[in-house]
């Protein structure tokens, strides 16, 4: 695999103004996204998973949300544009163009007064100026290629006519039709149907392969990521955890926190009732700004070091990152899963 | 432990809704969302109930306890029918069956404080009052590992975690004998549904509480299920206990939903063999003839379309209907079981 980067993100920082206060939604996330993997962002709800790519792409709603820092890079062609900067003309261009999207609800993602077919041309002649019958052309072949069958059909329907596993299909055709570099799939399968969830991983795999465009991935579902994902980023309290090759974040992670996570699923192949790992308490108040590692509060090994300071990234193994004290003081919390 | 005495006996149980369709509403025949369940549950067991949405799970439960009245079939309760008791009498039998809702924010009153939450049942069916209920609410409290201190607080004040043993001490004020589970762990976070499902096993084990555990993930359906029935358009397909159900799947609805379910193991995907179905679950109002899995099913022959398979015990204590299943076994639809592991 090549090893050119895409995308470069730095230091973000993410708020949001709120009647109760200010909410530190994103706190300093960094990564890169090499081109044609599939990254996983891993986290609960109110981890920051999903602000961090909003803030990526200039679509966090101000008011009350604001990036107030970091540097965002779009590196594909050669070329290193910033993202923070842009113009919100020039980021409607990135988006659905350099980067596609895929939400978690794609009823309310999809317009529903207007057919399938046009909601794919609409996209396709404003962001690569096609003619409507090259539009019509390209969009048909898409439908295709998604597993729609019967594209002239579909072409004609509207959202509602579809299930939820076809218009999945359809969100996916929308955001590769430009043949983006990076596509950005929010929670794809989480209200999907086990049967239909791995219909769509199917799928994302496929199309990931035959188009060579990256994937970040986000999700609180270890169990997709493992079969689907190259590089897992684990967030807490809107900073990144743990970063590592996927092998490598299953079978040897660092940060107590992933620990507990995997140590908390069960497993479809676990002959015998171990008792769920539990993480005691409950994730983060963002409203209150945290000069400490997030997970003090909650983790078995804490040390005075973690009250005050927020622990870096480190790597410690290739490609391994953490941000734990614990490596760095006392060598590993533990070995494996608890 | 698992007694041996049945607490709750389903038996050809029948759930119909009236649907209508068109600019007039005209009666469309009716919705067959739940179309002849029969199981049992014993003391202290937990049956899962497993399927995709909209296949019956949810009215299956309400069914049983009589939240909606069932169309037909019948539904014993520590050996008494509750088809046969009126209101009032099926009032007094509630205490011994109780529900545990999927969303903790909509199933507690936000007027209310924890205190009376908990307590309410206890006052409405005449068991306690005064100075003894607040004692019987600070020991629930204790019971679902909670601050007694908390009974004065509201729910508002809680997480989603908290509120999940809010409701489930309020499910056990009464000591029932028996509670649905109705998705208690899917809308919590993945270290929150930890604390949940250890609890519950936990109080099961002290109190012989049987549960009837509903839900669509069955990697969690397999951790805290003794049996689990797995149900496809208002019935159920296959009955057998949590391990043989994954390793030796007789029906082939099973066997691929035992195939689609991720393992979070890397490596084992890597090599995992899998069988995913094609299109998607049909509408209840509109049901294909014979075996309502047949134009999914990779295996399905002529009879399928035409007739419709009967659950039969092909083995001991396993259940399954499918045309396909004879007592030796059944054809498989070209994915091996969820792979055992070699070590721990």
């Amino acid at each position: 695999m090549s090893q050119n980067t895409v995308l470069e993100v730095r230091n973000l920082v993410t708020r949001f103004d709120t009647l109760e206060g200010v909410v530190n939604a994103v706190n300093g996330v960094s990564f890169d996204l090499k081109e044609g993997e599939t990254l996983a962002i891993v986290g609960e709800s109110g981890s920051g998973k999903t602000v961090t790519m909003l803030s990526l792409v200039g679509l966090v709603p101000s008011p009350p949300g604001k990036v107030e820092g970091g540097e965002v890079f779009l590196t594909g062609l050669g070329e290193r544009r910033d993202l923070l900067g842009m113009s919100p003309r020039e980021l409607r261009d990135v988006r659905g163009g350099e980067i596609g999207f895929v939400f978690q609800d794609p009823m309310s993602s999809l317009n529903p007064v207007l057919t399938i077919g046009e909601q794919i041309v609409e996209t396709l002649m404003r962001h690569l100026a096609m003619s409507r019958e090259q539009a019509r052309d390209r969009t048909l072949r898409l439908l295709a290629q998604v597993g729609l069958p019967d594209p002239e059909q579909r072409y004609r329907s509207h959202p509602h006519q579809f299930s939820g596993g076809m218009r999945q299909r359809v969100m996916i055709a929308i955001a590769v039709a430009c043949t983006p570099d990076i596509v950005i799939a929010d929670e794809p399968t989480t209200a999907l149907d086990v049967t239909v969830q791995a219909q769509i991983v199917d799928l994302f795999k496929r199309l990931r392969d035959e188009l060579g465009v990256a994937v970040i991935w986000i999700t609180h579902d270890l169990g997709v990521v493992a079969g689907l994902a190259e590089r897992v980023l684990v967030m807490y309290g809107g900073r990144v955890a743990e970063i590592a090759p996927v092998d490598d974040l299953y079978e040897n992670p660092q940060h107590p926190y992933t620990i507990g996570l995997l140590g908390a699923i069960p497993r479809l192949h676990e002959r015998d009732t171990r008792r769920l790992a539990s993480i005691p308490g409950t994730p983060p108040d963002l409203l209150i700004p945290v000069e400490h590692c997030p997970f003090a509060w909650r983790c078995d090994y804490v040390t005075d070091r973690c009250w005050k300071e927020v622990p870096e990234l480190v790597e410690v193994d290739d490609g391994h990152q953490v941000a734990c004290f614990c490596n760095l003081e006392r060598g590993r919390p533990h070995n494996g899963r608890r | 432990m698992v007694g041996d005495e049945v607490v709750v006996r389903v038996k050809d149980l029948k759930k119909y809704f009236p649907a209508r369709a068109g600019l007039l509403g005209r009666q469309r025949g009716p919705v067959k969302a739940v179309d002849g369940v029969s199981f049992d549950i014993r003391r202290g067991e937990t049956l899962g109930l497993v399927g995709e949405s909209g296949c019956g799970k949810t009215t299956t439960g309400r069914s049983i306890l009589h939240l909606v009245r069932p169309t037909s079939g019948e539904v014993m309760l520590e050996g008494q029918t509750l088809g046969n008791l009126d209101p009032e009498g099926l009032r007094r039998l509630r205490p011994k069956m109780q529900m545990i809702f999927q969303d903790p924010y909509a199933s507690l009153n936000p007027r209310h404080s924890v205190g009376k939450i908990i307590g309410e049942p206890l006052v409405i069916h005449g068991v306690t009052g005064g100075r003894e209920l607040a004692a019987r609410v600070s020991e629930l409290l204790e019971l679902v590992g909670m601050d007694p201190a908390y009974a004065r607080r509201f729910p508002h004040e809680f997480s989603g975690g908290q509120r999940q043993r809010i409701g489930i001490a309020r499910a056990l004020s009464l000591n029932p004998s028996f509670i649905v589970c109705d998705e208690p762990v899917s809308s919590l976070d993945v270290s929150i549904q930890a604390q949940v499902v250890n609890l519950m096993q936990d109080l099961q084990q002290q109190l012989g509480v049987a549960y009837l555990f509903i839900a669509h993930d069955l990697s969690m359906v397999k951790h805290i299920s003794h049996r689990i029935a797995v149900m496809y358009l208002g019935r159920i397909v296959e009955l057998t206990d949590r391990n043989t159900l994954f390793e030796d799947p007789l029906h082939p609805y099973t066997q691929s939903l035992g195939s689609a379910v991720p393992i979070p193991d890397p490596k084992l995907e890597r090599r995992r063999q899998r069988f995913i179905l094609e299109g998607e679950p049909p509408s209840p109002v509109n049901p294909p003839s014979g075996c309502v899995f047949h134009p999914r099913c990779p295996l399905s022959v002529d009879v399928c379309t035409t007739r419709v398979p009967e659950l039969r015990e092909v083995r001991p204590g396993h259940y399954v209907a499918c045309h396909l299943v004879d007592e030796k076994g059944s054809s498989k639809i070209g994915t091996e079981p969820v792979p055992v592991p070699t070590t721990q």
